[in-house]
């Protein structure tokens, strides 16, 4: 994290851009962009901003926007609940239809079931988030005026508010996911189905649904998890172009708004934040394993 | 569980689901789609469009400019101007408030206008003439010049960035080059900060407590009667979702309609496509005065020639109905623009004409950098046309592209292009902030302390004092004339043109102002 925390600041020292210039707007002079630049402290040394920024941070304080003048843990605060809401449910709906699909499509592999998982999967991989997202939202919520076109809806505002919010933007991101999770599911089915211990519970008899579910799947879990743990993280990190296709305030816009106006402490903030979660969503998907293998032990 | 609890446990979940009751029902909610996301609070420290028209929502000004180009009084409700011109007193209306409760005194409006005097360009021209303001009580203040300036009420009724808002004294105090971020103001909405989500929502509740003028409204001026109890300003950063959530009634009001999106929008009837700018904005090519090859006027003179405005106002608004050629350096439809001295930038293009120009300044072939913002189209699009332009006419142009935060920090580097500067950006402004001399700011030739590109041109700088000094309308026209003839010599910019991003609204809004600022007092929803 420490490391993280400097090389972010670094970067940021180093890439071109003046959010004073961006402040000031179209109509300002050079003076008036030098003196707005003073009183940010933007042409302090970088030892002393960094320094003051660490100082800050070990007090629990990620600093001001330099453009809202609203605190940053304020900013992602109201920017967590949309991203997470989505994430949770791009990951629900990925995991009860991609782990079955793969299931399915390896117990009957070669057969015109698994084809056509195997060809949703690659479709899924191939339709850019953005098309599907419009085709989506001119069906469901132009024509039919089923869902909304756009926004977010905090849960505090009623439960079927905020899923009619994320059901659209769920579908279109979590495509991929259902795309990516199925072919690692079957992938990690065919391998364990040719093992012997599935033979041996064929031979004893067991019902072919107990033979893929009770053993196979369990056993073909550690890859299935690692690749949801890996969907969570980039989740989280911001699914940019489905928040930015359905106005959904996520921590990924608010990166990127931040990076285009060179905001720095948001930057710094959320990369901070970003590299936290990645971690302990590792650490998560590694102590899974325990569960699904109690073979192995840290 | 028994058949009872069952029930009730689902009624519970009904209502959880249901969400909580606000009563919401009986508000009339506006939901605007704004040309941008508002970052900044303080319209005295950016001069970022979005940030003015958030100051009209939440500020008063003390006068405001009509539709006939009239200084009309606002907050003011009565002034006075000594006969020789020196002494202005101004007494405030009854029952103006803040929106913490607190009246608008005299002081409020002192600090508020010296705040924005050492921001705003004629706010500095205002100060420079000024000897003194004095509170004479709370409703009743005056300002004291040591030289007469007859733009005095022109600048108090500045109708675009920076806007000469009036703010509590306790705000107003703070140092100009500070970004405030209270938006405490005595206009007609108050700002729900707590409801604010940058990047995505901003929220305004009518201001109960504000006693609008009587007279119609007329551009900012008249009376602001708004007519909706909240008004919500949804960013939607992506234009397709913004026309789908206009198509589905999700929002009323799309404050500027990209042109492409236009025929979509206007095939629903529900849907008014509208030009309620009536002075649009103007684009323009800025060269930097520092560098060759176009430190050397003869260069620029060579561009003009070589510059079709109609291309540029397709390449920028898509349709010709959206925009066409203004030759002039002053906003067309406004009183000060003309055609003087244009020729060069008029009619059929003359290549021959600019390459000569180009042979005669003694052009080395110097590399000429273009920086261009990709996510800007207004200056992607004018980018790409000037490249062309500067090739045809044997120029050695390349451009490099960036993003917005990219150029204009860009700009200000007075570098030669080799070592991080550059020789042309493209931009635009909005037509109020080019109508005359004093708020024209790119023609001006202070060198450092002039707009990027930094132009030295005295006689620019004596023709426009010449300018402030008109005593009469045709005194002003002609001094006006004669800074255009000069703009035309020297070539500070190259006009590219006028063009107009429509508004689309739906069939239940009624009352919106045609104005060159969308103004949301007055807008009803039926």
């Amino acid at each position: 994290m420490a490391v993280v925390a400097f090389v972010v600041f670094l970067l940021l020292y180093l890439t071109p851009g003046d959010p004073a210039a961006i402040l000031a707007g179209d109509a300002a002079t050079s003076e008036d962009i030098a003196k707005i630049r003073a009183k940010l402290g933007l042409d302090d040394p970088f030892l002393q901003r960094f320094g003051g920024w660490v100082w800050r941070l070990l007090h629990g304080d990620l600093g001001v926007s330099i453009f809202t003048n609203l605190p940053v843990t304020h900013l992602i605060g109201q920017r967590i609940e949309p991203t997470l809401s989505l994430t949770f449910c791009t990951l629900v709906i990925s995991v009860l239809v991609a782990v079955p699909l793969g299931v399915v499509a390896a117990a009957r592999a070669g057969s015109w079931l698994d084809r056509a998982v195997m060809a949703f999967s690659v479709a899924g991989f191939s339709v850019p988030v953005f098309v599907l997202a419009y085709i989506l939202i001119m069906v469901f919520s132009i024509e039919l005026e089923w869902l909304p076109v756009q926004g977010y809806r905090p849960i505090r505002e009623g439960l079927w508010e905020w899923a009619r919010h994320l059901i659209l933007p769920s579908l279109a991101l979590g495509t991929v996911y259902i795309a990516l999770i199925a072919r690692m599911t079957r992938a990690a089915m065919l391998d364990v189905l040719s093992q012997d211990y599935v033979r041996t519970a064929q031979a004893k008899g067991l019902a072919p649904p107990a033979v893929l579910i009770r053993h196979a799947l369990k056993n073909a879990a550690v890859p299935i998890a690692t690749v949801i743990g890996i969907g969570i993280a980039l989740l989280i990190g911001g699914a940019i172009v489905t928040e930015t296709v359905f106005a959904l305030p996520g921590v990924g816009r608010l990166t990127v708004d931040a990076i285009l106006r060179r905001d720095y402490p948001i930057i710094q903030g959320v990369v901070l934040m970003f590299s936290g979660a990645y971690v302990l969503i590792n650490l998560a998907v590694d102590l899974s394993y325990m569960f699904f293998d109690p073979r192995i032990r840290y | 569980m028994t058949r009872t609890s069952r029930w009730f446990a689902a009624a519970a979940l009904l209502a959880v689901a249901a969400g909580p009751w606000t009563g919401a029902f009986a508000q009339k909610v506006l939901k605007f789609i704004p040309q941008a996301d508002l970052r900044i609070l303080d319209p005295i420290a950016t001069t970022a469009y979005i940030t003015r028209n958030h100051g009209y929502m939440v500020y008063d000004t003390l006068f405001a400019i009509n539709d006939k180009f009239e200084v009309k009084p606002q907050m003011v409700d009565k002034h006075e101007v000594s006969k020789d011109g020196l002494t202005y007193t101004f007494t405030l209306r009854d029952g103006l408030k803040f929106h913490d409760g607190a009246p608008v005194k005299s002081a409020d409006c002192i600090a508020s206008i010296e705040r924005w005097s050492k921001r705003d360009a004629l706010g500095q021209k205002l100060a420079e003439a000024t000897e003194s303001w004095t509170a004479v009580n709370d409703k009743t203040f005056t300002l004291k010049l040591k030289t007469p300036f007859a733009l005095t009420l022109d600048a108090l009724a500045k109708p675009s960035s920076n806007v000469p808002f009036i703010m509590p004294e306790r705000i107003a105090k703070t140092d100009a080059f500070k970004n405030i971020d209270d938006p405490t103001g005595s206009g007609p909405f108050k700002m729900v900060k707590a409801e604010w989500v940058p990047g995505n929502k901003v929220v305004y509740v009518k201001n109960t407590d504000y006693v609008p003028r009587k007279e119609a409204p007329s551009w900012a001026s008249g009376g602001k009667v708004a007519k909706v109890d909240r008004v919500e300003w949804i960013y939607i950063p992506d234009s397709a979702t913004a026309a789908a959530a206009l198509n589905a009634g999700e929002a009323d009001i799309w404050e500027q309609v990209p042109p492409d999106l236009i025929p979509l929008l206007s095939k629903n009837k529900q849907i008014t496509v509208k030009n309620n700018d009536p002075l649009g904005s103007m684009g323009m090519i800025r060269f930097n005065f520092l560098h060759p090859p176009f430190n050397n006027a003869k260069m620029r003179q060579a561009v003009l020639y070589a510059v079709d405005q109609k291309d540029y106002v397709i390449g920028i608004a898509g349709d010709p109905k959206n925009g066409k050629p203004c030759y002039s350096y002053f906003t067309c439809g406004t009183p000060l623009s003309s055609e003087i001295s244009a020729e060069p930038l008029k009619g059929k293009r003359d290549y021959e004409k600019a390459k000569q120009l180009v042979k005669e300044a003694g052009y080395k072939g110097e590399k000429i950098v273009i920086i261009d913002a990709t996510d800007q189209p207004i200056v992607h699009s004018q980018s790409l046309l000037t490249l062309e332009n500067l090739k045809k006419i044997g120029l050695n142009a390349e451009i490099q592209a960036g993003d917005w935060g990219t150029l204009i920090t860009r700009r200000a580097v007075k570098e030669s292009p080799e070592k991080g500067g550059w020789n042309i950006f493209h931009t635009w402004l909005v037509g109020p902030d080019m109508v005359n001399p004093a708020v024209n700011f790119p023609i001006r030739g202070t060198g450092e302390k002039a707009w990027f590109g930094w132009p030295t041109d005295p006689k620019m700088e004596e023709l426009r004092e010449a300018w402030f000094k008109a005593k009469t309308p045709a005194e002003s026209k002609a001094a006006a004339d004669a800074v255009q003839k000069q703009a035309f010599e020297f070539v500070p910019i190259i006009p590219t043109g006028q063009f107009i991003l429509p508004t689309a609204f739906r069939s239940n809004i009624t009352g919106l102002i045609i104005a060159p600022i969308n103004l949301l007092w007055n807008v009803e929803k039926k």
